[in-house]
């Protein structure tokens, strides 16, 4: 049906899509045991009666799953609501009792929303807590499902603390999925109740997919695809499987309700097996757990504890300077944007500072960095005490916290010693001096000459400066002595 | 002799828990081949349990308020690398890596568990009939069913086998078997003793309770195995029992409501025999006699226990039952997909009765159903908290015949299971609302064999029903 | 036979709770199935119509515990209860079908 390109909606077509983002929550331990909540490579370590659903054995809610799960749902506009858990039913080897112990019509959190960066708003229609089931290895067939020989179910995951996010089917452009998954995930991080990783499972993104010709408001049969990675992964099945409609529906057929997997590789989503069954989960509430009634006081606490939001923080750093609206996205994203305020309230160049972080700050422990060392390092390169490439050396051993993270120190102990800006004017000129008919194409109109030649006295300076010149300082010399 | 003269004597160093086990695993070794009491005798671990009791009481240590009374479990209680079964083989040979809560109670207390008792497969009968390991018999009467589904546990007690024991009610499986054998069987307040560890049957009913010879030793084990459980989320956090210190009081003043839907005549439910009205009416005269003021109390609704939970506690048991898959423990039917594995898994480990109520419960809660009979049932309960409120304003317990009729012969009633479940029409009104109840055995029917009487009061009356059980028990012809 | 529940519901409920029932048996629990219906259609034909439905009997609410580990189970002991068991896993046969 498609060919080697990869898809993209005819004009006629709107896109229509709903988003239900499972993410597991860091807390300590799982949801109704005190089994860690952690990675482990040792299959079924972290288990215990209730995680392995043996007989007798009964769930007790976790404290900080609460917790979390409505701070969450206020970070996303939701009103808090008397909650239970219920039992949905099937029967699945990776799910130890046989049943799902989730939120199912009466779910903490109801209708919020999340407001893109371009200002598009997407309804939220509850983000409910559950659990989340093991993991099962297929042996033999090449690791497929439908022809392994047999399989290796591991427990470990089995009932980890997850909260269900379900948007209204308000989704437009495939960019908007995108933005949004993005735009959730700067969310968790920033309340701190989930590692958030697409990659690593801890977010997992289905989507529901479905197209109407433009204009129109129905809403047609969904499909919903699985198995989705990457936020690139999301738009690329999105794309094929609104594609797949489409040319169903123009060539007289109709796509099937169904669950669909997606295959990256493949670039092509596939139909699940089709289930004996109708979906019939039985529903009922959890005997075994007790309502969850949230105070208006603790509803109140978590407002008044909720952190500054990324939408907001961009806005902050974005009014403050003038880089381009990504790099401002990568400093909240990487929740660098506290540390640049403080580098900027201590006197630093806004636009100076940003750049710094989102060009060498991208490591995993910046946390001996401080808005006052920031500081004082922009203020250093600006003042051409020290290079850009220097600038760069110095905050990566501020990062590893050498020399007390102080940039005097880290540049004295570098022996970055200040060029003083006579000394270089002497160094150019004994340049110029030496090298006249190089000097000669650099004034001259010739572009390309100019930049070669600029090159190589660049080049002749560093060499003799061991690198310790400033590049930016070196530039502007040049430029003032062929100017005048 | 009683538990608290077991208990007593080996805590005073009078007689050894060994010499008193041994005396009971003679017992069970001479009557337990014709009654089928036990599933699994622990011969040895009780030994050992026993030794150590003595090590304590020789080390002048506190033994605990059970020291050296041998307990019998009925085999739906986990235990610790011991085997429990439900006396289901899907569970056969299956051993446990933990130990219910009330299981450590028991042996923090002193006490000594001899043996795993039969029950009607995961606890569904009345007859303890039901059981893939064989009936029980009644010890009074071995042609004869002990009840059940704790039949096990009552029959050990009523012969002798132990000196007390637990089971668990969900419909009336502790009080209607120990009024077919003639002892005391308790279902305290849903909450008040831990179910960790209970495997599950109707999660909302299931309540853990003793069986004993007196009123005196069921009070000393619930106020041992009672009490708040962090393992349990519907464990009540309140302190434990005291409820020995209420055993003397009488009944002075005590308002009894005799109720009226429960107890034969006019506006009651069918089927109760006359005999079994005429003890239920004695006992009742008795506390009066005693100093009680009686009266006729109406509760409507109880006439609708029974049908509300034959489809509440299946549609639990349902649920809670999808986890006996033949992937993690127990029997495994091997078969070419894991789909297939699980339904031959399933298909050759439950018994008939047991197929029945996943099959209603799976029903009941089915898309479509829900509304008519689940969520119906559950208004149900509604109602009858309710009119057991008002009730209670009027009354502090109310008193009933504990079951319909008299232990009936076995195989009289396995073919049509209505017959079966009529049984539990006078205990499950109290399962429902999670209220306590006591059965008390008060002289016998037509037939020779025993009548037991129930008192039932409101959320955490245990005090009271003790109060009155005393009473109840010494006046009882 | 009862016309409360059919002989096709009997068998599509038992497909949903993964029991393989014979001929005779779809037939009996079929019968049987409808008596016991029969007898709730005292609850069924109730006029409950604003009462709230009670799924537990106490009104308890906020039962949490502490986000505190607790040691979890020596696997051997549990493994050595599967009834096949493979590299630390428990040890199925092929899955066939879409996951949930
Ligand atoms: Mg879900
Ligand atoms: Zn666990």
């Amino acid at each position: 049906m498609t060919g080697l390109h990869e898809p993209t909606l005819p004009a006629e077509w709107e896109l229509v899509v709903g988003l239900e983002v499972h993410v597991e929550l860091a807390t300590q331990t799982k949801l109704f045991c005190g089994c860690a909540n952690e990675f482990s490579t040792e299959p079924n370590t972290n288990v215990c009666p209730t995680c392995l659903g043996l007989p007798g054995s009964l769930p007790v809610m976790n404290e900080t799953v609460v917790d979390f799960a409505m701070r969450l749902g206020r970070a996303l506009g939701c009103s808090i609501h008397p909650s239970v858990m219920a039992r949905k039913n099937y029967f699945y080897p990776d799910m130890a009792k046989d049943f799902q112990t989730t939120q199912y019509d009466q779910p903490t959190n109801r209708d919020g929303e999340l407001a893109l960066a371009d200002g598009t708003v997407v309804g939220i229609e509850r983000a409910h807590i559950e659990e989340d089931a093991g993991k099962t290895t297929h042996v033999g067939g090449g690791g497929r499902i439908n022809d392994a020989t047999y399989s290796l179910v591991d427990y470990n995951r089995a009932g980890v603390p997850l909260v269900e996010i379900v948007s209204h089917p308000d989704i437009r452009t495939v960019e908007h999925a995108k933005a949004y998954v993005s735009e959730l995930r700067d969310i968790l991080l920033a309340i701190a109740v989930s590692d958030a990783k697409m990659e690593e499972g801890s977010m997992r993104v289905d989507a529901n997919v479905s197209v109407r010709p433009v204009g129109s408001s129905e809403l047609r049969t969904r499909c919903e695809l699985k198995n989705i990675n990457s936020i690139r992964s999301l738009g690329r099945a999105i794309e094929y499987e609104a594609c797949r409609h489409v040319d169903l529906y123009e060539s007289d057929e109709a796509p099937r309700q169904e669950t669909r997997h997606w295959d990256e590789d493949g670039g092509r989503s596939t139909a699940g097996r089709s289930k004996e069954d109708a979906d019939d989960y039985r529903y009922f509430q959890e005997p075994d757990l007790v309502p969850l009634t949230p105070t208006p006081e603790q509803v109140a606490a978590i407002d008044g504890a909720m952190p500054v939001l990324p939408a907001a923080r961009r806005a902050r750093l974005g009014e403050l300077s003038a880089v381009a609206d990504d790099v401002v996205a990568t400093v909240v994203e990487r929740c660098q944007d506290a540390l640049a305020l403080g580098a900027i309230e201590a006197g630093a160049d806004a636009d100076k500072v940003l750049t710094r972080i989102q060009n060498d700050l991208a490591v995993d422990d910046w946390s001996a960095v401080t808005g006052q060392t920031l500081a004082t390092l922009v203020q250093m390169e600006s003042g051409g005490e020290l290079s850009a490439t220097q600038a760069k050396q110095v905050l990566a051993d501020m990062a590893a916290g050498n020399h007390g993270g102080d940039p005097k120190s880290i540049a004295e102990a570098r022996g970055f010693e200040a060029m003083e800006s006579d000394a270089l004017e002497t160094l150019i000129d004994q340049l110029i001096n030496d090298n006249p008919d190089e000097w000669f194409r650099f004034t001259s109109d010739d572009e390309g000459d100019r930049k070669k030649m600029q090159g190589f006295f660049t080049g002749q300076i560093m060499k003799a400066t061991k690198g310790q010149a400033d590049g930016r300082a070196v530039a502007e010399l040049l430029s003032r002595k062929s100017a005048g | 002799m009683s538990a608290l003269d077991i208990a007593a004597a080996v805590r005073s160093g009078e007689r050894s828990a060994a010499d008193v086990v041994d005396e009971y695993l003679a017992r069970i070794d001479a009557r337990d081949g014709e009654l089928n009491a036990f599933n699994l005798v622990l011969a040895e671990e009780a030994r050992a349990a026993a030794a150590a009791v003595d090590a304590t009481v020789a080390a002048g240590d506190d033994p605990g308020p059970l020291a050296g009374v041998p307990v019998a479990l009925k085999d739906n209680m986990c235990t610790r690398g011991v085997a429990t079964t439900c006396s289901s083989k899907i569970l056969e040979g299956w051993q446990p890596p933990y130990d219910a809560t009330v299981v450590e109670r028991l042996a923090a207390a002193g006490a000594v568990a001899v043996g795993k008792t039969n029950l009607d497969e995961f606890a569904m009968g009345s007859s303890t009939e039901n059981s893939a390991f064989g009936p029980t018999r009644n010890p009074l009467d071995v042609d004869r069913v002990p009840g059940g589904s704790s039949g096990g546990s009552a029959a050990a007690v009523a012969a002798g086998l132990a000196a007390i024991s637990l089971g668990s009610d969900t419909g009336g499986s502790i009080r209607q078997p120990a009024a077919f054998c003639g002892v005391v069987g308790m279902k305290p307040t849903y909450g008040a003793v831990s179910r960790y560890g209970l495997i599950a049957f109707g999660s909302s009913l299931d309540q853990i309770g003793p069986f004993s010879t007196s009123v005196a030793d069921s009070a000393a084990v619930l106020e041992v195995i009672g009490g708040h459980d962090p393992l349990d989320s519907t464990s009540i956090d309140a302190p434990t029992f005291d409820l020995q210190a209420v055993l003397d009081r009488g009944v002075e003043g005590l308002r009894i409501g005799i109720l009226r839907e429960l107890s034969g005549g006019p506006d009651s439910v069918e089927g109760i025999t006359s005999d079994v009205q005429d003890r239920a009416a004695a006992a009742a005269a008795a506390l009066e006699a005693a100093g009680a003021s009686v009266q006729e109390v109406s509760v409507p609704s109880a006439t609708l226990g029974l049908s509300a939970y034959y489809l509440v506690a299946p549609a639990e048991a349902s649920s809670n039952l999808s986890r006996f898959d033949g992937v993690r423990f127990g029997l495994r039917i091997d078969a070419p997909t894991t789909g297939e594995m699980m339904t031959a898994t399933r298909t050759a480990g439950f018994g008939t009765e047991v197929k029945r109520r996943i099959m209603l419960g799976t029903y009941a809660l089915s898309a479509g159903y829900y509304d008519a009979f689940y969520g119906k049932a559950l208004k149900v309960r509604t109602l009858m908290l309710a009119e057991f409120a008002t009730a209670y304003e009027q009354v502090d317990l109310l008193l009933t015949p504990t079951a319909p009729t008299t232990a009936f012969p076995l195989g009289e009633r396995t073919a049509d299971p209505m017959t079966m479940y009529v049984n539990d029409v006078c205990t499950i009104p109290s399962n429902l609302t999670g209220h306590p109840g006591i059965s008390v055995p008060f002289g016998v029917g037509d037939d020779g064999m025993p009548v037991g009487v129930q008192l039932l009061g409101p959320a955490l009356s245990e005090p009271t029903i003790y109060q009155a059980a005393a009473v109840l028990e010494e006046v009882a012809p | 036979m009862s016309e409360r529940i059919t002989r096709d519901e009997v068998i599509h409920v038992a497909r949903l709770a993964r029991l393989e029932l014979t001929d005779a048996e779809i037939d009996e629990f079929t019968g049987q199935l409808g008596d016991i219906l029969e007898h709730a259609a005292d609850v069924e034909a109730l006029d409950v119509g604003d009462i709230e439905p009670t799924s537990h009997p106490l009104p308890m609410s906020n039962v949490l515990r502490a986000d505190v580990r607790r040691l979890s189970l020596e696997r051997n002991e549990f493994l050595a209860q599967a009834p096949a068991a493979e590299a630390g896993q428990f040890r199925v046969p092929p899955i066939l079908g879409e996951e949930p």
